[in-house]
């Protein structure tokens, strides 16, 4: 198999990969975990938490 | 007929303005707190800028990864693993709206230097050690903490939450400026030398601090959009690595993590033997 074959191949699985993380962490509450951070102030972010 | 150059500057002033759409928020001096912040921008943008409608990626990675519930965020890492694969390093040349920001204090027009190689390893570094590890690690060394880590890349380093967010909000807000000490002197400081370094060298916090452009740039190998060297045309004048800034020599190493696809090579090369393209089975190299 061509290495080109192989970038490609790799990339599709990863892509596979990426949708199912990105499914199982909407599935387990995460986006709440991110929206909770980021409409508050981020103490931390403007250097002073 | 627009350039290629000027179709990129186009497209990184609608991402930057939709990035950063909540205008009213410098007025008001408060964040924007609509559903829209489940998001997460592709680019490096604080979502503590009054201005952003999107949730920051690294930010929001050690938020999931510091909490109580998670100590992994897959969520955010499906995003960029997704951005990754199918745009590599083109997220930062086309989509990052601090990429913009440091391509206008590169405009200042002052003499530019390369940045010596091994410090563009450094944002690897900071993306394992910062961005993955402490935010996960600090809580079980630290009672205090109450098994919440902190965001540890934001907290010490991260020069686009000083500039985005610092300013702004102390400008408008009395109580921050007056519980400011010596974690914003270290924010400020990094963010006057890399405000200096961009001046100097091109895109140096991409180069050099990045941890999303440390994960892009390992995508670079394989993603579907990538640069095409057509060698039955190319004369290897060099043209292509002297133009680059990047530092990267398209023709040796078109994949090089550091190409962020901004296409000047494809602009610069007098015999047209580069392109910029998703096929990726047609190269004639």
């Amino acid at each position: 198999m061509d290495k080109d074959k192989k970038k490609i191949i790799t990339a599709y699985g990863l892509l596979l990969i990426s949708l199912f993380c990105m499914l199982y962490g909407i599935v387990r509450g995460e986006p709440d975990t991110v929206l909770r951070k980021a409409i508050h102030i981020c103490l931390e972010c403007i250097g002073i938490g | 007929m627009i350039g290629k150059g000027i179709k990129r500057k186009l497209i990184q002033l609608a991402s930057f303005g939709f990035c950063n759409s909540h205008i009213n928020g410098f007025a008001e001096g408060k964040i924007y707190d609509g559903k829209l912040k489940t998001l997460c921008c592709p680019g490096m943008n604080c979502y503590s800028c009054p201005a952003a409608t999107l949730s920051c990626p690294v930010g929001a990675m050690q938020a999931v990864a510091g909490s109580r519930k998670f100590n992994f965020s897959f969520y955010v890492v499906g995003i960029l693993l997704a951005f990754g694969v199918m745009f590599g390093r083109a997220i930062c040349g086309y989509i990052c709206p601090f990429g913009l920001i440091q391509e206008l204090f590169a405009k200042i027009p002052l003499r530019k230097f390369h940045l010596p190689k091994w410090l563009t390893y450094l944002k690897y570094v900071l993306l394992a050690v910062f961005v993955v590890l402490l935010p996960v690690v600090m809580p079980l060394f630290s009672s205090a903490s109450g098994g919440v880590g902190d965001p540890a890349f934001c907290k010490y380093i991260c020069p686009v939450g000083t500039l985005e967010g610092s300013i702004p909000l102390m400008s408008s807000h009395e109580e921050l400026r007056s519980v400011a000490g010596s974690l914003f002197i270290l924010k400020a400081s990094i963010l006057v030398i890399t405000i200096i370094a961009c001046i100097f060298i091109h895109r140096f916090f991409c180069k050099a601090l990045c941890p999303l452009g440390a994960i892009y740039g390992l995508l670079n190998k394989i993603s579907f959009l990538r640069l095409k060297i057509d060698t039955k045309k190319c004369t290897s004048c060099g043209t292509c690595s002297h133009v680059c800034p990047m530092d990267v020599n398209p023709l040796k190493y078109p994949d090089s993590a550091e190409c962020i696809r901004c296409g000047r090579c494809v602009d610069k090369c007098p015999e047209k033997a580069i392109h910029i393209g998703i096929k990726h089975t047609d190269r004639s190299s």
